[in-house]
Order: structure tokens, then C-alpha cells, then sequence
């Protein structure tokens, strides 16, 4: 079971240093404590510093300014690419995470993600999409106490992608995990969050944090929706470029 | 909708094979089975063209008429015969292949390591790269002869000197490897805590395969030359001591019997082992 302890991020500063010497700040003040159960959406633009902040979060990037505390236990990380391993079998990329993984627990999880029955495919033999619900599979395989997927749903269709964030949520809250997603789909933030964080500017600042009171109260939703598109515009481009 | 997508090679592969099982044998069935031939190999032209080199042999040894210069094919396979049912040629060659064993097996143990290490630490690969480059630049002959006089004319020397030689070559090709790593993948056995065998079994040495059966297959065959050379000038027995003796009687027919049994035995070991080892990596590598 996850413990109680909640995961705290605070980034005073993370920079890179460019070839020629040149240090870039493109992450700066970024304060976030998120108690165990609660899903929290990162919204912001592509190359606006997501993935490094989840990079910070999972302990890959230690070179920054600030500190985090992760709960203690068990790690899920989807990163953007899938990241199987190409000699390995779908079963046997679960099995790599955790080797104790039950075959019905593989059958269970691939059939949660989308993808029933692939399980002694290569993934070579997959498309991006089947290895991208892989990749989700094998970091629910190890029931996470700390979920960190960063954009695990982006070459799904709108609908698949909304279903399936749905799902996931619903493990997690029923696990109590802590999820940080990252995304550019505001509508997949919507459906899944209970608190929705955007990133914007240059260095990356912490805009907005907005707690969702009830999920299940559809006009609060829309009001939100329509509140976030009002203040960062770059939420709806994809909207306007794929209309539902 | 998804679909699970196959890889053209392993379909038409498939196809093939079922193909072969619904005719039972056909002309086409027969033709795929000579094409690939024992060990994988095509066997029509490598045996055309050995056929054509003894045919040459034999002309030129005709033209030569001096067998002490340059014996005839059926002399020499005469007195290999004769060697090996005497037990001193399975003997020789046995002692030589043990020592290119063991030579490689160090070789191949060191400089993998030591290559790896200095792929993934620029810090260590600045420190040991001069000595490897130097250690390239050295003639083997040097390697031999230190080692001689520093441990005396006995069997470690020998193989020490064969594995010095050889290692700094295993850790150029494994330092390129180790280079090439998917920090990707690195990264993901990093978050997912993968305790280091597992890590190294799973992610990393599936990643170097390549790079290990290129220093294998390259390693191997300059290790077993560099062998008989050690043999030449410090053993009492093996390949390159008997060579020594028939050099010493100027008998070209035994000198031409144990080189040639013993670079059989050595192209034997990898057209069947290291070929289609090597093969397999890199067909793994195609693959992603």
C-alpha cells in the first residue's frame, strides 16, 4: 500500500549550459506538493519544460537548483518514447520491472491499456501507439506509489486517449498513487486531473494551479475549461487544429 | 485500429516455410534447402572455388616438378594423414587452439571490460587512451620478446603475450560500443531500479552484441597468427614450433600440411561459430 508521504518538488532554478557556454534558465520557482491519491495534469507548450520538470521529479536530473522528495517506494515512469526493449517480448518487457508478474496480471494490464493479447509480440511488431500502451502497462506493473507519465497519451485519438486516461486515473485513485502526467491535451488534463498545474514563459513559471472541488460537477468543469483557454491561449491551438 | 505489424523478412520468411511444408518438397523447396546449405553457408561457390585453388596447386606443382619447393596436394594431405594417425598432428593443433583460447578468452575478457569503462567515463578514457595507443602501436614482436625475457619461456608468458597484444584492439571496438549505449534505455533500467546483472543482461550487453562479435571474429583470427609466432620462438610443442622444425629442414610439404590443417580448423570455427553469431547481432540491431 503507498504510504502518506506526498511528494514535494520546489525548483528554484534549472538551467542548461548551451555548446558555446551560454546558460539558459527554462525552469524557475516552481514550488509543488502533491498529497498521495491526487492526479495532477502538467499542461504547457511543446518544449516548455514538462519533461524536465518530470525528469527532476523521477530523479534522472539532479543537476538543478531546489530539492524534491519523493514518497518512498515503488517508481512508474512512462517516458515519451516507449523505451521497450527490442529483443524482449511484450510479457517479457513487464517481466523486466517486475519478475515475480503473474501471467494474468500481464493479460490484465495489457488488456487495461488496449492491447489484449500482444503480450509474446516483439515490439518491433507493434505500432507506436500499441508500444506507447506497453510502455503504460509496464510502469503499472509495478504499482506505483509515484506514477510520472509524460505524454502517454499522445498518439492515441482524442477518444481512446480520454478513455484510457480515465482508466488509469481510476487505478491510481483506487491505489492511492501519486500520478503527475504531463500533456499538451487540455481535454485529457480535464478528464483525468484533480488538480491542473500550466507551465508558461520563458524561463518556465508555474501560471496556474487549480484544484478541481468536484469532478463530477460538469458546468465546473466547462467554467474551468473555458477560464483556462481564456488565460493561455496555446491550450486550445490543438483544438483548432484537430476539431473534435 | 491497431494492428500488429510484421516485419517484411519474418512474413515472407514465414510464407516460405509454410509453403515448403503444404508441397512437401517442391522444386522451389529444394532449391531453398541447397541455397542455404550446411552451417547456413552456400555451398555451390566456396566449393567451386577451393576445387579451382587445388586444381592450381596441383598445375603449379606439376610445372615446379620439385617437391622439396612446392609440393603436390595429394603429398601433403599424404603426410597430414600420416601425422594425424600418428596422433602428433591432433596433438600440436590441440595445444596451439588451447593457447589461442585462453589467449582470446583473457583478450576478450579485459579489453571488453576496459573498453566499456572507458565508453561510459571520458574521465578514465582520457587517462587510459595513451596507453592503448601506444599499446596498438607497439609491434607484437616487442610484446613476445618483454614477456620472454620478463617471465622466462613458459606457457604463461606465451598466452600473456598473445592477450597483451590482442586486448588493446577488443577495447577500441568495445570503447565504440559502450559509446553507442541508448541512454534511453540506460535510463530506464536507472528509474525502474534494475538491480546491475539484470541491467547488464537485459539492457546493456544485448546493446554491445554487435561490437562483441566483431572484436570476437576479428580478434580471433589475429590471435591464432599471433600464436604461432609465440610458439616459433619460445614452446617445445604446438603448430608453430613444428613449423619451426620443418623450417629447419627446409620440408615445405610439412610446413604446408600443419599450416594449412590448422587454418582448416580455424575457418571451421568461424564460419560455424562467429559468423553466424555475429550474423545474429547485428540482425537484432537491423531489427530496431
Amino acid at each position: 500500500m503507498p504510504g502518506d508521504a506526498a511528494l514535494e518538488l520546489l525548483i528554484e532554478s534549472k538551467a542548461f549550459v548551451s555548446p558555446a557556454g551560454l546558460r539558459h534558465i527554462i525552469l524557475h520557482d516552481i514550488g509543488l506538493t502533491v498529497p498521495p491519491g491526487q492526479i495532477v495534469a502538467l499542461l504547457g507548450r511543446s518544449g516548455g519544460g514538462k519533461s524536465t520538470l518530470l525528469r527532476i521529479t523521477s530523479g534522472l536530473d539532479t543537476a538543478f537548483e531546489g530539492h524534491v522528495r519523493r514518497p518512498p517506494g515503488r517508481l512508474g515512469v512512462v517516458f515519451q518514447e516507449p523505451r521497450l526493449l527490442p529483443r524482449l517480448t511484450v510479457a517479457d518487457n513487464l517481466r523486466l520491472v517486475v519478475p515475480d508478474i503473474m501471467p494474468l496480471r500481464i493479460d490484465d494490464l495489457l488488456e487495461l491499456v488496449g492491447v489484449p493479447g500482444v503480450g509474446h509480440h516483439l515490439p518491433s511488431e507493434l505500432s507506436l501507439g500499441m508500444a506507447r500502451r506497453v510502455a503504460l502497462a509496464r510502469a503499472l506493473a509495478t504499482d506505483p506509489h509515484l506514477l510520472i507519465l509524460d505524454e502517454p497519451f499522445a498518439s492515441l485519438d482524442r477518444q481512446l486517449g480520454t478513455t484510457l486516461a480515465a482508466k488509469v486515473a481510476d487505478l491510481a485513485r483506487r491505489a492511492g498513487s501519486i500520478v503527475v502526467v504531463a500533456t499538451h491535451e487540455l481535454e485529457h488534463a480535464l478528464a483525468i486531473a484533480d488538480r491542473i498545474c500550466v507551465l508558461a514563459g520563458r524561463p518556465a513559471r508555474m501560471e496556474a494551479d487549480i484544484t478541481i472541488p468536484d469532478r463530477s460537477d460538469a458546468a465546473s468543469i466547462a467554467s474551468l475549461r473555458t477560464n483556462l483557454l481564456d488565460r493561455f491561449a496555446f491550450l486550445g491551438s490543438k483544438r483548432v487544429a484537430h476539431p473534435a | 485500429m491497431d494492428e500488429v505489424r510484421r516485419p517484411a523478412g519474418r512474413s515472407l520468411k514465414r510464407i516460405t516455410l509454410d509453403g515448403l511444408a503444404a508441397t512437401g518438397g517442391s522444386a522451389a523447396a529444394r532449391s531453398a534447402r541447397g541455397r542455404s546449405g550446411l552451417l547456413g553457408i552456400a555451398p555451390g561457390r566456396p566449393v567451386l572455388s577451393l576445387l579451382a585453388f587445388l586444381a592450381l596447386w596441383w598445375i603449379g606443382a606439376l610445372l615446379a616438378a620439385d617437391p622439396q619447393r612446392l609440393p603436390s596436394p595429394e603429398r601433403v594431405l599424404a603426410l597430414a594423414w600420416r601425422e594425424i594417425l600418428d596422433g602428433a598432428l591432433p596433438l600440436n593443433v590441440g595445444i596451439t587452439l588451447a593457447r589461442v583460447l585462453a589467449a582470446f578468452a583473457i583478450a576478450m575478457i579485459v579489453g571488453s571490460v576496459a573498453g566499456y569503462l572507458a565508453g561510459r567515463r571520458p574521465r578514465l578514457n582520457a587517462f587510459i587512451d595513451p596507453w592503448m595507443v601506444i599499446a596498438l602501436n607497439l609491434p607484437v614482436l616487442v610484446v613476445i620478446v618483454l614477456c620472454y625475457i620478463w617471465l622466462g619461456l613458459n606457457e604463461i608468458a606465451a598466452v600473456l603475450a598473445v592477450a597483451v597484444a590482442k586486448t588493446p584492439t577488443v577495447f577500441v571496438t568495445l570503447r565504440e560500443g559502450a559509446r553507442t549505449l541508448d541512454p534511453g534505455l540506460e535510463e530506464l533500467a536507472t528509474v525502474y531500479r534494475l538491480p546491475l546483472l539484470r541491467r547488464l543482461w537485459w539492457v546493456t550487453t544485448p546493446q554491445l552484441l554487435p561490437y562483441l562479435a566483431a572484436a570476437a571474429r576479428s580478434g580471433l583470427s589475429i590471435t591464432w597468427k599471433i600464436v604461432l609466432v609465440v610458439e616459433l620462438m619460445g614452446r617445445p610443442n604446438g603448430v608453430g614450433f613444428i613449423l619451426n622444425m620443418y623450417f629447419q629442414s627446409f620440408d615445405v610439404t610439412g610446413i604446408v600440411a600443419y599450416g594449412l590443417g590448422f587454418a582448416a580448423i580455424m575457418l571451421v570455427v568461424e564460419t560455424a561459430l562467429l559468423q553466424p553469431w555475429e550474423k545474429r547481432a547485428n540482425a537484432w540491431r537491423r531489427r530496431t
